[in-house]
């Protein structure tokens, strides 16, 4: 090791410039992705029979690697050959992290898979698009009536301009599954404890902190270390003080909202003001998400603010005891708004050759056949499972309700780290330097702000 | 850099003299073997690297066409604050890494030294050298239950009364780098045990009983026949500790990500967060050409240490 550092020194510098200067010579990274088919085809062209596809298997990269999902997955999929056993389905399943960092080399190489799940927003969807490895699937959408079926605010998370430069409009890239929303996770013998019932408006929300302080408890069990979580607190009080209207203007960079702007300030003050008076955990830095949700599920804690994600887990831990709410709008009866999203979207690859084949099985998997499978199986569908009802009182029941009101009325809000490819960092530094007392939340603002002006520029 | 060049032109030039004077043919044939590690090294090491440095000069999300910047990313990562103070806490993690450990093996050598005879020392070697072993995904795992708020080390002061300093050790933005400094201790301390008392026994017995008729004490003894004696293995002990310290990624990335805020962040979680998470493939390369130019450095100069490199 030593020795072939020094004698190696100088000659094998200039090997190294040699070599680099040739190779730099030779062509650019990149380019050689795209090729693919990015063309939409006419509805009338295509065939919606799988079982006249021929022999053919396809190659399906999801991220349904644990729990309920998995099993989902694997019944549709074994279905599905059942019905068309001419095609045989090669499943990859990832977990998420792994799929975000090995999609991106799958996608761009000679040999893509022919469905893969991707995730919404400019750095996984809008990057693919860009490069031209995924499929306009808006005649689809017409062939099979995913236009019609689900609503146009669930539909936009999943579109984007051909050039990939804008979201939520544009062309449709792929179809979810499932629906997921940010609401709060109540203990209801600790909220009775306190005296006190489920929030009707968001005023009631906050004034019942300090009375469950008052007795001793923790008002909201809170945990960021990893980072995410700050999103999620942060995007549900925003929603109620500046509004859907602006918010979603925020996160799709259109009209002139601003991160300064009054609503999303009160929002930073919230939060910083909760951290302070000890609404939240002390230690909320120093504690994961993963952390924060076990000890709520262990009694500490009356109200947590998370996703629906964490149902099956809580419902397990906690049974009757734990119920879920739509943050409570500014005024009692109003409309709710939270942020959420749908599950990752099923798209097709560009340069697949079975793009009929690959649409028809899409469609297999979230049709109201499958919602049904999904529902039956811990999960929370995108559109309603017309053959399954949740046992009433229980967890599963609160959350089907809750994403109803959401998903049906216009109510859901997009998640604010896809307002720029770098704003994940910025939102959960920031957020994670005020809840510590580090900045104040116009400090922390004017650094969103500052990611949000850059970005703004480039488009 | 500029001492870096005329210590290797100081022992580079006398071995290229003395080898000239052989014959060239044997030369050539040392070549030959030389032929298989070095195809080795230039297709798992020497190419992925130049590949690296040759993607670092284009600005590139990973998938579209490229466009060449030449040194533009270098520029960008020395005028980005934040890359600047990821170095910083590298350099902080290199004094948990390598320099208390060192210290605190080394007193444990001497120590060690002192007693006439070990029983059962490949035991103990093993015990020692387990945190090596276990992977760091676990270790890290494991120091982040033990650094939570509700967590071992939190509960453990409060019961000796130290309740008032009890913290969120990895959210607290002054003591987060060093808590996870400390886990790089705790890993890399056995290591420098174990090299350091195989070190010792092969110091010759003469030399402590001479230092002993000359009426050396433990301190003198230790500063006069231990600590030279160690040099080769004080050096190898420190390449690799400041070389873990350097690149360190995995416990970063399970205990803190980076926060809380970017007090934690390292260049090797930037390599990984800018290829992956930002889509900018070329700054990665960057980062990952610079932290490897300094490790070049550094190994360097912690080679100076080793006796058999001044010969």
């Amino acid at each position: 090791m030593k020795r072939l550092l020094k004698v190696s020194g100088r000659r094998a510098g200039v090997a190294a410039i040699a070599l680099a200067m040739a190779t730099v010579a030779a062509c650019a990274p990149g380019g050689g992705g795209g090729g693919g088919n990015t063309a939409t085809k006419a509805p009338s062209a295509i065939s919606t029979d799988p079982a006249k596809a021929g022999k053919i298997t396809l190659t399906v990269w999801d991220q349904n690697s644990t729990g309920g999902a998995n099993t989902a997955t694997e019944q549709l999929n074994k279905e599905f050959q059942q019905k068309y056993p001419n095609i045989k389905i090669n499943r990859v399943s990832r977990t998420f992290n792994d799929l975000k960092t090995t999609l991106k080399l799958a996608l761009s190489g000679k040999n893509p898979p022919d469905v893969v799940q991707a995730n919404q927003g400019y750095p996984d969807m809008g990057a693919f698009v860009k490069a031209g490895l995924l499929a306009p699937l808006n005649s689809y959408a017409k062939v099979y009536g995913w236009d019609k079926d689900y609503p146009s605010q669930l539909l936009n998370l999943n579109k984007f301009s051909a050039n990939g430069q804008d979201w939520q409009s544009g062309n449709l890239y792929g179809v979810s599954q499932t629906g997921e929303i940010v609401g709060v996770y109540y203990n209801k013998n600790l909220l009775k404890k306190a005296g006190l019932s489920v929030p009707k408006t968001f005023g009631e929300f906050e004034s019942d902190l300090p009375k469950i302080k008052a007795k001793g408890m923790l008002p909201i069990q809170f945990g960021d270390s990893d980072k995410s979580p700050a999103i999620h607190i942060f995007g549900v009080v925003q929603a109620q003080t500046e509004g859907k209207a602006k918010v979603r203007q925020l996160v799709t960079s259109t009209g002139n909202a601003s991160w300064t702007d009054q609503g999303t300030t009160k929002a930073a003050q919230t939060i910083s003001n909760w951290a302070k008076k000890g609404y939240l955990p002390g230690g909320a830095n120093g504690l994961s998400g993963d952390e924060a949700s076990a000890n709520f599920a262990k009694g500490q804690g009356v109200f947590r603010i998370d996703g629906t994600w964490r149902l099956a887990e809580l419902e397990q831990a906690m049974g009757n005891n734990v119920g879920f709410f739509n943050p409570p709008p500014t005024t009692a009866g109003q409309q709710t708004v939270t942020e959420g999203g749908v599950g990752l979207a099923w798209a097709v690859t560009s340069k697949t050759k079975h793009a009929d084949a690959a649409a028809a099985y899409i469609n297999f998997i979230t049709n109201a056949k499958a919602r049904d499978v999904l529902a039956q199986t811990g999960n929370l569908p995108a559109l309603s499972a017309p053959g399954y009802t949740p046992k009433a009182g229980t967890l599963n029941a609160d959350i089907f309700t809750a994403w109803q009101q959401i998903s049906q009325h216009d109510g859901l809000l997009p998640y604010l780290d896809y307002t720029t490819p770098t704003f994940y960092d910025t939102i959960t530094s920031n957020m994670q330097q005020m809840i510590g007392g580090k900045l104040s939340p116009a400090g922390a603002l004017k650094a969103l702000q500052a990611d949000y002006s850059a970005f703004k520029k480039t488009k | 850099m500029t001492a870096l060049k005329t210590t290797t032109a100081k022992t580079t030039r006398p071995r290229t003299r003395s080898k000239k004077t052989g014959r060239q043919s044997s030369d050539r044939i040392a070549y030959l073997y030389l032929l298989p590690a070095f195809v080795v090294f230039g297709v798992f090491l020497l190419y992925p690297l130049l590949h690296g440095f040759w993607i670092s000069l284009y600005r590139w999300d990973g998938l579209t066409q490229a466009t060449w910047v030449g040194f533009g990313n270098y520029v960008d990562a020395f005028n980005n604050g934040s890359l600047g103070s990821s170095f910083e806490h590298s350099a902080i993690l290199i004094l948990f890494y390598a320099v208390i450990p060192i210290c605190l093996a080394l007193f444990l050598t001497a120590v060690m030294g002192r007693a006439s005879k070990l029983k059962h020392l490949s035991f103990f070697r093993v015990v020692l050298f387990l945190p090596q072993v276990v992977a760091s995904v676990v270790v890290a795992t494991t120091w982040t239950a033990i650094y939570a708020p509700n967590g071992v080390l939190n509960s453990f002061l409060g019961d000796i009364g130290l309740g008032s300093i009890t913290r969120p050790w990895l959210g607290d933005f002054t003591w987060a780098l060093p808590a996870v400094g400390l886990i790089g201790t705790w890993v890399e301390i056995g290591l420098c045990l174990v090299l350091f008392l195989a070190g010792v026994s092969q110091i010759p017995a003469e030399l402590y009983e001479a230092a002993r008729i000359d009426g050396a004490g433990a301190v003198r003894e230790f500063f006069s026949v231990t600590l030279p004696g160690l040099r080769s293995q004080i050096a190898v002990a420190m390449t690799l500790t400041v070389v873990a310290g350097l690149r360190t990624f995995d416990l970063i990335y399970v205990a803190t990500r980076g926060g809380p805020g970017e007090s934690t962040t390292v260049p090797a979680f930037e390599v990984y967060h800018y290829a992956f998470d930002l889509n900018q493939v070329g700054s990665a390369c960057a980062i990952g050409i610079l932290l490897t130019l300094v490790i070049l450095v550094v190994t360097v100069l912690i080679n100076r240490i080793d006796p058999g490199e001044s010969r």
